[in-house]
């Protein structure tokens, strides 16, 4: 087993709303081991982002985060900014769905990735700006040295997601995370930026974060995944034990409700996701799960393994085999 | 046997695009939509894929005149929509209906749903009381008849996107052209609205042109496919040849870039890599347009447009050397 380089323990991300507390995220427990590519499904408002901002540091004030962060040892809830500063670019990066608002629109493509390079090692601005060429090189942006003295403009969305991955990494951080990264991508251009990401991590054995919300992404590119709903961590497991043998009812309906080849009728999730601000007591999906009975109304269900599967469900055991999906 | 209901002949779709480049400033042609030819069956669902960019929300809009097409012609039931003056349009437009994609967006946040559902029947003058009509329809598209007394922001995005489909649904229409109708939608969503348009189908048997970047869900929902690439069908027929054997570059190339949620198979799969971004539809490359990212490109292609051509297994596309 290869060492854990980030650990989450037990967080809590609460919202004070007009309409009161809102906890986004209600205890979550979640490990990424070195060079892994773990990745993290759930529907919008599952609470999936919400998780990773706060592991970065990256929520507004009025957020408040409890619970344990701990990237190589370090603890990072409570941190200060300064420390934060320091821990973001160097240790932990984070890349977003929209790479244009990522990037400052007045500055040189190469300049913005000498300067995280400079601001975190100690590297001249000859040696900051070489190093920037090799990173867009890395990241496949053909003719490096022409286009690091371009602006964002002037690049192409997959391009500019390339540029994005480039400054991420340019620090070797041990883990990057990638929140929604092709969703505003085309599919063939997807198709490139997942094996630029697959690349960076086999390369520098980066441990990768993928959050997203397609399991056709997932499917591709996760050794293992998390799945979430309503701010819990309700399933993980191996990607193989996942697809073949989904154990928990939210998971296996996820799957059973995607258009497969074949003209069988689809399977949707009946009901819609929670309200956050009222979330149904004990497991949430209890209000939308087929095999609900009284005692899953009573408390939030652990993580309990099951089989190679961790799965968050009283009923785990008792329920009829699922389907395969590989 | 099905009939036509809709037959689209060399559309071509051009937007002026203003652009200035300091002191001067310079017009450009956007060519959108170029050429684009199809036909769709009553009862029938033709999807319409492609990636952004690719023209095929423009031709959606084109079929419902709610932008002029440049050139080319658009028949529906046999009369030329061209020609029809814009009273004769907006009558036609009763059995022609479009639903789109942010079912946020589409809903007037200050009308009740019930009135939004009214809405088309009062524009084209249909006679009565329509509160029947309207639970009537609710129903139909799996909600209730309180629901009629509420507003768009009581409502999820399923249960919004259901309103428009019972809204689009209100004058009977022949045609629906559904627009991106569940890419805004949560996964476990998605499956009861597109199980929705297969039971309306069924029981009131209109067509569908089901435009999407997705392919999973078109390959599900689709009897026909054309498949777009900037501004232009490439490969068009039947769903199960298209699929199971593209014959256009492109079309193999955009089907093998689709993950499917199945790891084993994602792992054991060939992908094709395609070079490169789409080119601009400003400036788009001479001869078939998918040549500068295409990796049986010859000199032939830069020189001659490929025609839409008849392939064996059925199916037509547009290439000189087409994938077996």
């Amino acid at each position: 087993m290869a060492e854990k380089v980030l650990e989450i323990r037990d967080l809590h991300v609460t919202f004070d709303t007009p309409s009161g507390p809102l906890e986004a995220v209600r205890g979550v427990d979640l490990d990424v081991s070195a060079g892994e590519l773990l990745g993290v499904v759930g529907e919008s408002g599952s609470g999936k982002s919400v998780s990773f901002l706060a592991t970065m540091g990256l929520l507004p004030a009025r957020a408040r985060v409890t619970g344990s962060v701990l990237l190589a040892g370090e603890q990072l809830i409570g941190a200060s900014a300064k420390q934060m500063r320091s821990v973001r670019g160097r240790l932990l990066s984070m890349i977003f769905q929209d790479p244009l608002s990522a990037l400052n629109p007045v500055h040189r493509i190469g300049d913005q990735i000498s300067e995280m390079l400079r601001s975190h090692q100690n590297l001249s601005a000859r040696d900051a700006d070489k190093r920037a060429v090799e990173l867009l090189d890395i990241v496949g942006i053909p003719q490096p040295g022409d286009r690091a003295r371009q602006y964002p403009h002037e690049f192409s969305g997959g391009m500019r997601q390339r540029v994005v991955i480039a400054i991420a990494i340019a620090n070797n951080p041990k883990v990057l995370i990638a929140d929604e990264p092709t969703t505003a991508l085309d599919v063939t251009v997807q198709a490139q930026i997942l094996e630029v990401i697959e690349r960076v991590q086999e390369r520098f054995g980066t441990a990768v974060v993928l959050i997203t919300h397609d399991l056709g992404v997932i499917a591709r590119v996760a050794d293992r995944v998390n799945v979430m709903y309503a701010g819990r961590n309700v399933e993980q497991g191996t990607i193989e034990s996942l697809f073949d043998h989904p154990s928990h009812p939210y998971t296996r309906g996820l799957l059973a409700s995607l258009p497969r080849p074949g003209k069988q009728r689809l399977k949707p999730i009946t009901g819609f996701p929670p309200n956050m601000l009222n979330p149904p007591s004990g497991c949430a999906f209890h209000t939308r799960c087929e095999y609900a009975a009284d005692i899953c109304k009573g408390e939030m269900p652990p993580l309990v393994g099951f089989g190679d599967l961790q799965t968050a469900c009283v009923r785990a055991k008792e329920l009829p085999k699922s389907e395969s999906f590989v | 046997m099905s009939s036509e209901l809709l037959k689209v002949t060399n559309l071509v779709k051009n937007f002026e695009l203003r652009v200035n480049n300091g002191a001067r400033r310079k017009k450009r042609i956007v060519q959108a939509v170029t050429n684009v030819s199809f036909s769709v069956d009553k009862g029938q669902t033709l999807g319409l894929v492609g990636e952004s960019g690719s023209g095929k929300t423009t031709v959606g809009r084109c079929i419902l005149r709610l932008i002029e097409p440049t050139s080319g012609s658009v028949e529906f039931e046999g009369h030329d929509l061209s020609s029809l003056k814009f009273e004769e349009m907006r009558a036609l437009r009763r059995k022609m209906q479009i639903v789109f994609q942010d079912p946020f967006a589409s809903l007037d946040p200050k009308m009740t749903v019930g009135a939004s559902i009214t809405e088309p029947m009062v524009v084209q003058g249909v006679p009565g009381d329509h509160s029947d009509k309207v639970i009537e329809l609710l129903e139909l598209v799996g909600l209730s008849a309180d629901h009629a007394q509420r507003f768009p922001h009581e409502f999820s995005g399923g249960q919004r996107q259901r309103i428009g489909v019972a809204r689009a649904l209100a004058l009977n229409p022949a045609l629906i052209v559904l627009d991106e109708p569940v890419s805004a939608l949560d996964v476990s969503i998605q499956a009861g609205v597109v199980n929705l348009f297969e039971d309306l189908q069924s029981r009131l048997g209109m067509s569908y042109i089901f435009i999407a970047h997705d392919l999973s869900v078109v390959q599900h929902i689709a009897d026909r496919v054309a498949v777009m690439y900037l501004g232009k069908i490439v490969e068009i027929g039947d769903q199960e040849s298209v699929y199971a054997r593209p014959t256009h570059p492109y079309t193999k190339a955009l089907l093998s870039a689709v993950p499917l949620p199945d790891p084993k198979i994602e792992r054991a799969r060939h992908r094709i890599m395609l070079e490169g971004d789409v080119p601009s539809p400003v400036n788009p490359p001479s001869g078939c347009r998918f040549r500068t990212r295409c990796w049986k490109a010859q000199d032939v292609c830069a020189q001659e447009e490929p025609m839409l051509t008849v392939r064996p297994s059925g199916q037509m596309s547009a290439c000189h050397f087409p994938e077996s």
